[in-house]
C-alpha cells in the first residue's frame, strides 16, 4: 500500500465538518478531495470545500511586501518569518466513515478530534468510496459558503481521476444526480456543464 | 436474441387500462415496437403481455420548455434514462408461470396486474413458445409474431370449432393468408372445407401481385382435393384438370334464393313475393312454369301483369347462367357431398361467372342443401348414438353481400354462422369490409384474422367487442400493407400481430407439403 500522504490536523471539528491546519504553508489538498481523519477503530471521511490561508493572530493582518522585490519568491526569501506567521487551514464535509472494513455512507456517530491528523486518501480508498453515490446528497444539502455544484462538480472530476473509466463515472454519478435533482433543473444543468468531459 | 433482456419496471397501471412501464435507460425507446411481446416478473407470477403503446416522458416539465444541450453526448447519456425517459404501455393478458393452474394448464387469463416495480424483460423465444405453442399433430404454423422468429401456431382444432373470419383491404394478403389457413385445416384438422372460390384462386393457381402464379391447393394435395367448376370451358384454357363440372337444375333453385337476388336482379317487393305463390302453384318446377307461362296466366295467379314483367325479367337473367340447365345429367349437391364424406376438400371455381348473381345463388343453394343433409345427419347422429358427420367448413368470399343486415335474415350463411356449430358446419368468412356484416354475426366469430384496415367502421366491427380493444386498435393500425396480420379470438390465447409464413416459393411449398407428410410417417410408424 502507498504511503499515506498526512496534510494536516484537526484544529476544530463538529458532526457535520471538520477544520485542520496545513502543515506546509499553501500545502492544501484540492478542492473536492477526499481526506480522511481519525483512528484505527472510526476514520472519517471529508471532503475539501473550503480553504483559506490568514495571518497566525487573527487580529494582525498581512502587509504587502513586494514593492522593491522582483519577484514573488523572493518576498519569502527575504522575509522567512512569512511562513511560520502564516497558516494555510482547509475545511472539510463529514460524508461517510468506516468502522473495521465496512464503509458507511453517512455521518459518524462520533465527530473528529481535535489534533487528528488528516491524510489525502489514496487511490484506491477514493474508488472504494465512490463505488455508492449516497455522499452527492449530503454534498448538496450541506449549507456552505461555497456553492454545492462547485462543491459536487470539484468532488465528482476529482475522483473521476481515480476511476479507470472517467467518463462511465461522471455518468453514472451524472444520472444520480439527476435524480436527485428532478425538482432542480437548473442546478442540475450547472453541475453537468462542470463535470462534461 | 438475448434471452431475458431486461427492458423496465412496471410503475403504475390497472387491469383494465395495461401497465405503464418506465423504461431503464440502457433500453432504447427506438428499439421497441408495438406488438411485441414482453414478459413481467411479479412477486409470485409471471404475466405475459404485448407492448401496446410508446411514449417519452420527463420528470420536470420546465425540460420540454429548456431542452438541454443533448448535442453534447456526456449530457445526453445522462439525461436518458433519468430526467427524460421513454414509457412502455403493455397489456398483459396472461399469466405463464407461478401459480398452479398456469403450470398445469398452461397459460391462464389475467386476473390481477403485477406489483410495483416488478421487472419487464423483452420475452424470450421460448416464453412465447409456451404461450402459442409449438407445431404438432394440432397447431399449424401460420406465421411469426412481428419482429420474433418465433413461430405462431394456430390451434386448428379449435379453430374449426367455431365461424372464423379472414378480413383485410384489398390487396392486403387474405388470399394468400386463406390459402395458408387451408392447407392448415388440410393438413392439421378433422374438418373438410368447401370452399366457394370465386376468383379462381385456390383450387389448381392462383395469382400474385409479384408476377408469378402461385399453386393452389389441388397442386399441393392432389389426393385431398377435388376441384369443381362451374365453367368447364375456362377451366380448360387454364388447363386446369377438374373433378366435377357443376350443373345447377331449374327444380334445384328455390323462392328464398330469388327474394335473396331481389337486389342484384332488381327485382321488385311484389315479384319477390309472387315467386313464393308460382312455387306453391307449379311445385318443384316452378321455374320452368313461370317462363313458359305468359302475363294472363300471371292475373288468375293475382299477380300484377307490371309485377309479372319484372319478375320474368329477373328470372331470364337466372335461366341465361350458362350452368343453369332445364335438367341437368348430374346433381351437384350429391357430388359435392359424395367427396366431403370421402374427406376430400372441395374447391367450387366459378371460372368466367364473377358476377355476384351467380355467386351469391350458387353458394346459396349448394349451402342450403348440404346444410339440410348435416343437420338431418347430425340430428340422426346424436338421436343412434353413432358417428357424427365429418366437420365441414364453408368459405365464403365477398361475405358482405350475403350476410349483409338486410340479407343476412334470407341467406343460410347467417343461420350457419349463428348456430351451425352444433351441426358440425362453420364459416370461413373473407371479406374486405367488415362493417357490411350484421352485427350479429360477427358477434358469433371465434376467431378474426384481419390485416390492415383503414376504414374506421370497418376497424370498430372488427374489434367490437374484444378487450382492450383500444390498444388492439393502435396495433391494427400500424400494419404493414402487405404480409403482416392480426390474430385474435377462440384459437390464440391472445390476440397477435404475426406475418404470415412465406408461401410461394419452391421452399415454401415443400414445407407445407413435408409437414403433412411427416404426419403419415408418424402415424405409419405407429403400425410397425
Amino acid at each position: 500500500m502507498a504511503e499515506l500522504e498526512r496534510v494536516g490536523e484537526v484544529i476544530e471539528a463538529s458532526t457535520t465538518s471538520f477544520t485542520a491546519q496545513c502543515y506546509e504553508l499553501y500545502e492544501i489538498p484540492p478542492l473536492g478531495s477526499l481526506v480522511k481523519t481519525g483512528n484505527s477503530s472510526a476514520e472519517l471521511y471529508g471532503i475539501v470545500y473550503n480553504a483559506a490561508t490568514t495571518s497566525l493572530e487573527p487580529g494582525r493582518r498581512p502587509i504587502a511586501r513586494g514593492k522593491d522585490e522582483k519577484t514573488e519568491e523572493a518576498i519569502y526569501r527575504s522575509s522567512p518569518q512569512l511562513a511560520k506567521l502564516l497558516r494555510s487551514e482547509f475545511g472539510a464535509i463529514v460524508v461517510g466513515y468506516k468502522e473495521g472494513d465496512r464503509l458507511y455512507h453517512h455521518l459518524p456517530p462520533q465527530p473528529a478530534r481535535i489534533h487528528s491528523f488528516v491524510y489525502q486518501c489514496i487511490r484506491a480508498e477514493v474508488m472504494e468510496f465512490g463505488q455508492s453515490f449516497d455522499f452527492l446528497n449530503i454534498l448538496l444539502n450541506a449549507n456552505l459558503p461555497v456553492p454545492a455544484e462547485e462543491l459536487v462538480s470539484a468532488s465528482l472530476r476529482q475522483m473521476s481521476q481515480a476511476h479507470q473509466d472517467p467518463r462511465a463515472f461522471l455518468v453514472a454519478a451524472g444520472k444520480e444526480l439527476a435524480i436527485l435533482l428532478s425538482g432542480n433543473l437548473n442546478q442540475l444543468k450547472a453541475i453537468l456543464g462542470r463535470i462534461k468531459t | 436474441m438475448t434471452q431475458n433482456q431486461r427492458l423496465g419496471i412496471v410503475v403504475s397501471g390497472s387491469l383494465g387500462k395495461g401497465v405503464e412501464v418506465k423504461l431503464d435507460s440502457s433500453a432504447s425507446i427506438e428499439d421497441m415496437a408495438v406488438g411485441r411481446f414482453v414478459t413481467i416478473e411479479g412477486q409470485k407470477r409471471r404475466f405475459f403481455g404485448m407492448i401496446s403503446e410508446v411514449s417519452l416522458g420527463m420528470t420536470d416539465q420546465k425540460l420540454s420548455l429548456t431542452p438541454p444541450d443533448v448535442a453534447d453526448p456526456f449530457i445526453a447519456e445522462v439525461l436518458a434514462g433519468t430526467s427524460t425517459f421513454g414509457t412502455l404501455h403493455v397489456t398483459p393478458t396472461l399469466v405463464i408461470g407461478g401459480d398452479a393452474d398456469s403450470l398445469l394448464e398452461g397459460p391462464q387469463p389475467v386476473k390481477t396486474v403485477p406489483s410495483h416495480f416488478s421487472v419487464v424483460n423483452l420475452a424470450s423465444e421460448r416464453d412465447v413458445e409456451l404461450v402459442f405453442g409449438t407445431e404438432d399433430a394440432k397447431r399449424f404454423f401460420i406465421g411469426n409474431p412481428l419482429d420474433m422468429e418465433t413461430k405462431l401456431c394456430l390451434d386448428l382444432e379449435e379453430f374449426v370449432k367455431r365461424s372464423n373470419g379472414i378480413f383485410g383491404k384489398s390487396g392486403t394478403g387474405k388470399t394468400f393468408l386463406t390459402r395458408i389457413l387451408l392447407i392448415g385445416m388440410l393438413q392439421k384438422s378433422q374438418a373438410v372445407n368447401l370452399v366457394f372460390d370465386m376468383h379462381n384462386e385456390y383450387g389448381w393457381e392462383g395469382t400474385s401481385e409479384k408476377g408469378p402464379k402461385v399453386k393452389g391447393l389441388k397442386q399441393l394435395f392432389s389426393s385431398k382435393v377435388a376441384v369443381f367448376t362451374l365453367d368447364e370451358e375456362n377451366s380448360r384454357h387454364r388447363q386446369v384438370s377438374t373433378d366435377f363440372v357443376v350443373k345447377i337444375g331449374y327444380d334445384e333453385i328455390e323462392p328464398a334464393d330469388i327474394s335473396l337476388l331481389r337486389q342484384t336482379l332488381n327485382l321488385t317487393e311484389q315479384a319477390a313475393e309472387a315467386v313464393y305463390r308460382l312455387r306453391q302453384r307449379f311445385g318443384k318446377n316452378w321455374l320452368q312454369s313461370t317462363l313458359e307461362m305468359d302475363a294472363e296466366a300471371g292475373k288468375e295467379l293475382d299477380i300484377h301483369e307490371s309485377t309479372f314483367q319484372n319478375l320474368r325479367r329477373g328470372l331470364s337473367t337466372i335461366q341465361r347462367l350458362p350452368f343453369i340447365e332445364p335438367k341437368p345429367p348430374t346433381n351437384a349437391v350429391k357430388a359435392v357431398l359424395e367427396h366431403l364424406d370421402r374427406g376430400t376438400n372441395v374447391v367450387l371455381e366459378f371460372g368466367r361467372y364473377r358476377d355476384i348473381t351467380a355467386y351469391i345463388l350458387v353458394a346459396n343453394m349448394l349451402s342450403r342443401r348440404i346444410y339440410a343433409q348435416y343437420q338431418e345427419r347430425m340430428e340422426k347422429a346424436m338421436a343412434e348414438d353413432t358417428t357424427k358427420p365429418t366437420p365441414l367448413v364453408i368459405t365464403i368470399e365477398e361475405a358482405h353481400k350475403f350476410l349483409n343486415p338486410e340479407a343476412a335474415s334470407q341467406t343460410i350463411f347467417s343461420t350457419i354462422a349463428r348456430e351451425m356449430r352444433k351441426y358440425n358446419v362453420t364459416l370461413l368468412v373473407i371479406d374486405q369490409r367488415p362493417s357490411g356484416i350484421d352485427s350479429e354475426v360477427m358477434s358469433q366469430m371465434g376467431t378474426k384474422i384481419t390485416c390492415l384496415l383503414d376504414n374506421e367502421r370497418d376497424i370498430d366491427s372488427v374489434l367490437a367487442g374484444v378487450s382492450g380493444r383500444n390498444e388492439l386498435k393502435s396495433v391494427l393500425a400500424k400494419l404493414a400493407a402487405k404480409r403482416q396480420a392480426l390474430v385474435f379470438g377462440h384459437a390464440v390465447p391472445m390476440p397477435v400481430a404475426f406475418q404470415p409464413r412465406e408461401y410461394g416459393s419452391a421452399e415454401s411449398y415443400r414445407e407445407f407439403t413435408a409437414s403433412g407428410k411427416a404426419e403419415t410417417e408418424d402415424l405409419e410408424k405407429l403400425w410397425e
